[in-house]
C-alpha cells in the first residue's frame, strides 16, 4: 500500500490520529504537500462520500472522516498558499431568513468540503440581503439555501427574485434543500437544483460547476 | 398517556397524492385505521401545501370527521390554517401543534389556544433557535412554561416538546431530552410532555430500533405522549408494556385490554 492510500484509509476509517501521524510523516519526507491533500485526504473522503450515499456508513463515520480530513490539513496548510490548492468550486450556503435550523446545512458544509469546495457559511436566518452581498464579495459558483419549515421555505423564492432585480441570477446557480424542499418546489420557484441528503448536495455541486 | 396518529400528513407521499385527488375515501381509511389501532389523536397536516394549505386543512378535518370521533391535533406553524382546522374540528378538546416561545407565534397561537380551550404542544424553542445546550434546553422550556401559565394555560393543558435532535451529529442529544423531561417533570407535576421520535435516528442505520428504545427511555423519565404511528404494532406493543411497567396502569387494565384486543403483542 502506498503512503497515499494509507493516508486515506485513515480518513475512511475516521482514525484522525493515524491520519495525523501519517501526514506528519509525510511531511518530513518532504512529499508535496498538493498530493498529501488531493491524492490522501480528498481521495479518502472522495471514498466516503460513495459510501454514505450508498447507506453503507452513517453520519457519526462521516463526521469521524471529516475530522481525520481537516487535521490532515490543518498540517499541511502552512506548507501550500491558498492559490494552490484546487477548489472544486466555491458555495455560499445559509438557512433562510426566519429558519433557525442548522444541522442539514451543516453537514451538507461537512460534506462539500470534504470532497475539495471551498464553502462560505452565513449561517441561519440569513436575510437575502446578506446571501446578495455574499455574492458579490465572495464570487461563488453556487449558493446553497437550506428552509426545515413548510413556512420558511417561501423565502427562497424572495433571494431568487432579488438576485433577478440585481441582475445576479446568471451569474450563480441556486440551490435548495431541507427537510420540506421537493425537487418539485424546485422547479416551481426556478432553482437550479435540490438534493435530499448531503451526499447528493456535494454530487450536485460537483455536477454544475462540471 | 396520549398516542397521536401521525399519518395524515402531506408530507407523506400517499398523503400528498390523496389529497391532489380528493381521494376522501383513502384518508378516511386512514383515519379509521390509527383510531382502531390506538390512537387517542388523529394528527392533521397539510404544511407542504404552501399555497392552499387553509382550504386542504379544511378539507381534510372535514373528511376525517365524518368517519371518526376522536378529538383532533391541529398542526400547523402557521396560525391561520390553525383557526381553520380549530373552527371546523368540532367539540372535543382538540390540540393544537404547536407554540412556541418565539414571540410572534407565541402572540398568534396563544388566543386560539384560549378561545378553543385546546390542549397545546409547546416547542422548547425561542426567537435564538433550537438550544444548542442542556442547560439553554432547560431555560427556554421553563421560561415558555411560565409564559403559558401566566396566560391563565392550566399546566394539564400543556404538552412541552423538548424537540430531538439526531444522535448521530450529537451523542449527547438523547440523554439531554431525558434530563430535561425529568427536571421539568419534577418541577411541574401536572404538565405534560410529548415528542416525536423519529429526529433521534436521523443519519443512523435501523432507525425503527433506535426510535423504540428511546421511547421507552422517555416514559421512564416522565414522557406520556408521543407522535408516531399507530400501525406500527411493535411500538405500540413497547408503548402498552411500557406504560404498564411505570406504574401508571392501574391493574394493569390497559395492557390487558390491548392484548386482549390483539394491539399488544410479544
Amino acid at each position: 500500500m502506498t503512503d497515499f492510500n494509507r493516508l486515506s484509509e485513515a480518513v475512511i476509517s475516521g482514525d484522525f490520529r493515524q491520519a495525523e501521524v501519517l501526514t506528519k510523516q509525510m511531511v518530513e519526507n518532504k512529499v508535496d504537500p498538493l498530493q498529501i491533500i488531493n491524492e490522501g485526504l480528498i481521495a479518502g473522503m472522495n471514498v466516503v462520500a460513495v459510501r454514505f450515499k450508498a447507506g453503507d456508513m452513517f453520519v457519526p463515520e462521516v463526521m469521524m472522516s471529516a475530522k481525520a480530513m481537516s487535521t490532515g490539513v490543518e498540517l499541511v496548510k502552512p506548507l501550500v498558499t491558498e492559490s494552490d490548492i484546487t477548489s472544486a468550486g466555491k458555495v455560499v450556503i445559509g438557512t433562510v431568513k426566519g429558519d433557525m435550523h442548522d444541522i442539514g446545512k451543516n453537514l451538507v458544509t461537512m460534506m462539500l468540503e470534504s470532497v475539495g469546495f471551498s464553502v462560505i457559511d452565513l449561517g441561519v436566518d440569513v436575510k437575502a440581503e446578506t446571501f446578495i452581498e455574499a455574492i458579490k464579495e465572495h464570487h461563488p459558483q453556487i449558493i446553497g439555501i437550506s428552509a426545515l419549515l413548510t413556512t420558511t421555505m417561501l423565502n427562497m423564492k424572495d433571494i431568487l427574485d432579488i438576485l433577478k432585480e440585481e441582475g445576479l441570477r446568471d451569474k450563480v446557480k441556486v440551490i435548495i434543500g431541507g427537510a420540506p424542499v421537493t425537487q418539485e418546489f424546485c422547479t416551481q420557484i426556478g432553482a437550479d437544483g435540490y438534493a435530499d441528503d448531503a451526499a447528493e448536495a456535494a454530487d450536485l455541486c460537483k455536477r454544475l460547476v462540471g | 398517556m396520549l398516542v397521536v396518529g401521525e399519518l395524515i400528513n402531506t408530507s407523506r407521499k400517499n398523503i400528498k397524492e390523496a389529497v391532489e385527488a380528493k381521494n376522501a375515501e383513502y384518508i378516511q381509511q386512514i383515519a379509521k385505521d390509527q383510531v382502531e389501532a390506538g390512537a387517542d389523536y388523529l394528527d392533521i397536516n397539510c404544511g407542504t401545501r404552501v399555497y392552499d394549505e387553509e382550504e386542504i386543512m379544511a378539507w381534510l378535518v372535514d373528511t376525517v370527521r365524518e368517519v371518526v370521533q376522536v378529538p383532533l391535533c391541529i398542526d400547523s406553524p402557521n396560525p391561520k390554517a390553525l383557526a381553520v382546522g380549530l373552527e371546523r374540528a368540532g367539540d372535543s378538546t382538540l390540540m393544537v401543534n404547536s407554540i412556541s416561545a418565539e414571540k410572534e407565534r407565541f402572540e398568534q397561537v396563544l388566543p386560539l389556544v384560549k378561545k378553543y380551550n385546546t390542549k397545546v404542544v409547546a416547542l422548547c424553542m425561542d426567537d435564538a433557535g433550537i438550544p444548542e445546550t442542556a442547560e439553554d434546553r432547560l431555560r427556554v422550556s421553563d421560561q415558555l412554561i411560565v409564559d403559558l401559565l401566566a396566560a391563565d394555560i392550566s399546566q394539564d393543558q400543556i404538552y412541552l416538546d423538548p424537540l430531538i435532535k439526531p444522535l448521530g451529529v450529537n451523542n449527547q442529544f438523547g440523554v439531554e431530552v431525558l434530563d430535561c423531561v425529568r427536571t421539568l417533570s419534577l418541577r411541574y407535576p401536572e404538565i405534560h410532555f410529548i415528542c416525536g421520535l423519529s429526529n433521534i435516528s436521523f443519519g443512523l442505520p435501523e432507525r425503527k430500533l433506535l426510535n423504540r428504545v428511546f421511547m421507552v427511555m422517555n416514559i421512564t423519565a416522565g414522557m406520556d405522549g408521543f407522535i408516531l404511528d399507530p400501525l406500527d404494532q411493535s411500538i405500540m406493543s413497547m408503548l402498552g408494556a411500557a406504560w404498564t411497567l411505570i406504574g401508571k396502569d392501574d391493574y394493569c387494565m390497559n395492557y390487558l385490554k390491548g392484548v386482549r384486543a390483539g394491539r399488544i403483542k410479544a
